[in-house]
């Protein structure tokens, strides 16, 4: 571990207790509510008028909404990642970033959700999906499958959290009256003994199991929403591991985002080391080749073939109409974060930090673009319809809907960070005492 | 198995309905006439069942409701027996658009939706352009019945694909599983005539429309009930649409009648993305020795399709 071992019990909890945002915490939080209240009015706005406020048409008739729903799925696959996949391969440096990939991934599936029932006609009739669900439509797999990640999710959050609600109940004066009966309510039956150890271990291995193959299927069936279809650019096979591939460098480079941004507002230096950027560039690098690899998959062999219904939206992707935003979108979303990060130098927190914004912001355009370009290459010509269905652009009340709910999901993770120790205090001091444990016995401390 | 359940529920149907009776109980006799009537002394003629002219007193005059009122239950199996197809001549079509007036009028429909839609096409650079009406193909291997998750679209015995505008919750996820893009929503709050819109919604008539529900062709099934042709097929003067019934073997554009398989092989009929496995239920019989040149069409292109000619 590169923790300095020097640190002690007392300050470990003393650093990693939640902090009183300063005045830029709470510049960044009103700014986050103001744009929810401003997708929530677009909101009310569409529930009064009806999706005709957008500017889908019986063409597009999947917009922003859908894409934006894709992008939450991918990110949140991070949880899976992070947590799952690194623990079980006890890949332990990686301890202190769990809880961030966690609520990333909660935080997203919950909006997930929130922008698929915004998304349909009639969400009155919400209901009709468990009164007469067929289990035939993709759709209902989704249902399930995205929750049962929500409540895996939400348990993996929640169970290592445990520890550390009772040292924040401890830690009353530090916290406000609310939160502390939040942190009660939550925890108080946590005594900490040795068997309560035990079963919350042995829970979280399980779920660990668990949720690996259900996070490969939120985001498989979410590309089977596409791939089931009969329409050029979906109709490919390639589709779920396309997807899969996408979803964790998405989930990775958010990862990282947070990572820095905690790090720097609530100074974790100690806690956050250069070394944890090192690897996860690796990781980064990694993922970048692999969602490349898939992309040259989707793209060259069609391309290759050149099949006439394939060839308009590829020729709209490559030179067209989406030229701007495809290249965009590969070149932001992956070559020059790879570029970066295979260098040692482009490894450190800063340049991670940017290529990490710059894999996000490429991975929510690429999603658009797996949704739309398609949307306007029907088999038969479009035509015998009004003129405004030819294109689409999505409406401000699109757009404001939209930036809604990925300010919704920050502003989830922000209140998060701010109630609940964001690097779990109580496996950082374990984890520090076995290091401790294993050096000799004249630089242990206490 | 089917006929079990029709026995069954013929048996507790008739159990219910002698429950029922005797609920409503004594004096109220069921065979007693309905209730007395007046007799106004003026007389109306009347054709009788038997072909033979009777007079009877106009009182007796009650209107008819239409038809009676179908179950969803029963709109969603469909008309016992039958197999719906169409057959559509391309050899014949102006781009007359007549059928989708008819249609849009006839359902109601509001500007901008076309469940009928008058395609121009080419198949290659040097081929001849043609009309090509299409309408919904009621597929029998329907990919939006797959894909729908509430069973808000669905097939019937018939062979048609109908939805249940109560049911759809608006995901729009037949639209985009349909390769031949022939669902129609309802982006706003469709502009209906009072009396349409307070009806309740039939899957067969498929109206009133609802905001936030798709819609589309839907082969007219309460006029197939009623003996009579869907409006496309009644409307269009050059008689492109033939309407009919698989097993029967015969479909008719109201003028003419063909054995329909025969039809198909004489004129090498087929039909659309047969490579997709959707096993369309619309047959099209190519564009050759056409009664119009395909520019007699033209004048008839919706303004957005102007300008793309
Ligand atoms: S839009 Fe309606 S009919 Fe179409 S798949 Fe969704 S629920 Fe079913």
């Amino acid at each position: 571990m590169e923790n300095s071992p020097s640190l002690t019990k007392d300050q470990i909890i003393q650093d990693l207790l939640p902090q009183k945002f300063g005045k830029l915490g709470m510049i960044w939080t009103y700014s986050l509510i103001f744009i929810c209240l401003i997708g929530a009015f677009a909101y009310y706005r569409q529930l009064s008028k009806g999706l005709v406020v957008t500017n889908m048409g019986d063409y597009v008739s999947w917009g922003i909404y859908i894409s934006n729903f894709v992008f939450f799925v991918a990110i949140s696959l991070v949880g899976s990642l992070i947590t799952a996949i690194f623990r079980l391969s006890n890949m332990k440096w990686a301890t202190p970033l769990t809880r961030i990939a966690e609520i990333i991934a909660v935080s997203a599936i919950v909006f997930a959700s929130l922008i698929i029932i915004i998304d349909m006609g009639r969400p009155d009739r919400m209901l009709n999906l468990f009164l007469h669900g067929r289990i035939q439509s993709p759709i209902m797999w989704d249902v399930i499958v995205i929750s049962t990640y929500f409540v895996i999710s939400l348990l993996l959050l929640y169970l290592p959290l445990l520890p550390d609600l009772k040292i924040m109940i401890k830690f009353k004066e530090r916290s406000s009256n609310i939160l502390n009966k939040l942190y009660l309510f939550q925890g108080s039956f946590w005594r900490g003994t040795a068997e309560q150890f035990k079963i919350s271990e042995r829970a979280i291995t399980i779920l660990c199991i668990t949720i690996i193959p259900v996070a490969f299927s939120i985001h498989t069936v979410t590309s089977w929403l596409f791939a089931t279809t009969y329409r050029p650019g979906w109709d490919s096979t390639n589709f779920g591991a396309y997807f899969i591939s996408g979803a964790f460098l998405v989930g990775a480079g958010g990862v990282v985002v947070a990572m820095f941004v905690f790090r720097k507002f609530y100074k974790l230096e100690k806690y956050i080391t250069e070394m944890h950027f090192e690897k996860m560039g690796r990781i980064v690098v990694m993922l970048s080749l692999l969602y490349l690899y898939f992309n040259i998959n989707e793209y060259l062999v069609p391309a290759f073939k050149m099949k006439s219904g394939e060839e308009a939206h590829l020729k709209g992707l490559f030179s067209g109409e989406f030229a701007l935003i495809f290249w965009f979108a590969i070149l932001i979303g992956m070559i020059i974060p790879i570029l970066i990060l295979v260098f040692k130098k482009g490894r450190k927190p800063l340049p991670m930090f940017i290529a990490g914004i710059m894999i996000v912001i490429g991975a929510w355009f690429k999603r658009y673009l797996i949704v739309t370009p398609t949307l306007l290459h029907p088999f038969l010509p479009m035509q015998d319809a009004p003129a405004e269905f030819h294109h689409y652009f999505p409406s401000w009340e699109e757009w404001a809907i939209a930036m809604g709910t990925l300010a919704g999901t920050l502003l989830v993770i922000t209140f998060f960070a701010r109630i609940y120790p964001i690097i779990p205090i109580q496996e950082t001091i374990t984890e520090q005492d076995e290091t401790c444990m294993s050096l000799p016995p004249t630089k242990r401390h206490e | 198995m089917e006929n079990n359940t029709s026995r069954r529920d013929f048996l507790v149907n008739g159990l219910l309905a002698t429950a029922a009776a005797t609920a409503t109980g004594c004096g109220n006799n069921p065979f007693a006439p309905e209730e007395t009537v007046a007799l106004s002394g003026e007389k109306v003629k009347l054709l009788s069942v038997d072909g033979e002219i009777i007079e009877i007193d106009k009182a007796f005059l009650k209107p008819v409701p239409h038809m009676p009122p179908l179950t969803n239950s029963e709109e969603r199996k469909g008309i016992e027996g039958k197999k719906f197809v169409m057959v559509i001549d391309l050899a014949r079509c102006k781009n007359l658009k007549k059928c989708q007036e008819a249609c849009n009028h006839a359902h109601s429909l509001n500007p901008g939706q076309n469940w009928i839609k008058v395609l121009s096409m080419q198949e290659a650079e040097e081929s001849a352009p043609f009309w090509q009406p299409t309408t919904c193909m009621h597929c029998d291997e329907p990919p939006c019945v797959k894909v729908c998750p509430v069973d808000a679209t669905f097939k019937r015995q018939d062979g048609l694909v109908l939805i249940d505008s109560d049911r759809c919750i608006g995901c729009r996820f037949c639209m985009a599983a349909c390769p031949y893009s022939t669902r129609v929503f309802n982006w706003e709050e469709p502009i209906l005539e009072e009396a349409v819109a307070a009806q309740p919604y039939s899957c067969e008539t498929s109206m009133p429309q609802k905001i936030g529900t798709v819609s589309k062709c839907d082969f007219c099934p309460d006029m197939a009930r009623m003996g009579e042709l869907p409006h496309c097929v009644t409307s269009c003067p050059n008689g492109v649409f033939m309407f009919g019934d698989m097993n029967e073997d015969s479909v008719t554009n109201g003028a003419e009648t063909f054995r329909f398989s025969e039809l198909i092989k004489d004129k090498a009929g087929y039909r659309l993305m047969e490579d997709l496995g959707t096993k369309p239920s619309v047959y099209y019989l190519p564009p050759v020795s056409r009664n119009f040149p395909y520019e007699s069409g033209l004048e008839n292109l919706s303004p957005a399709d102007k300008q793309s000619h």
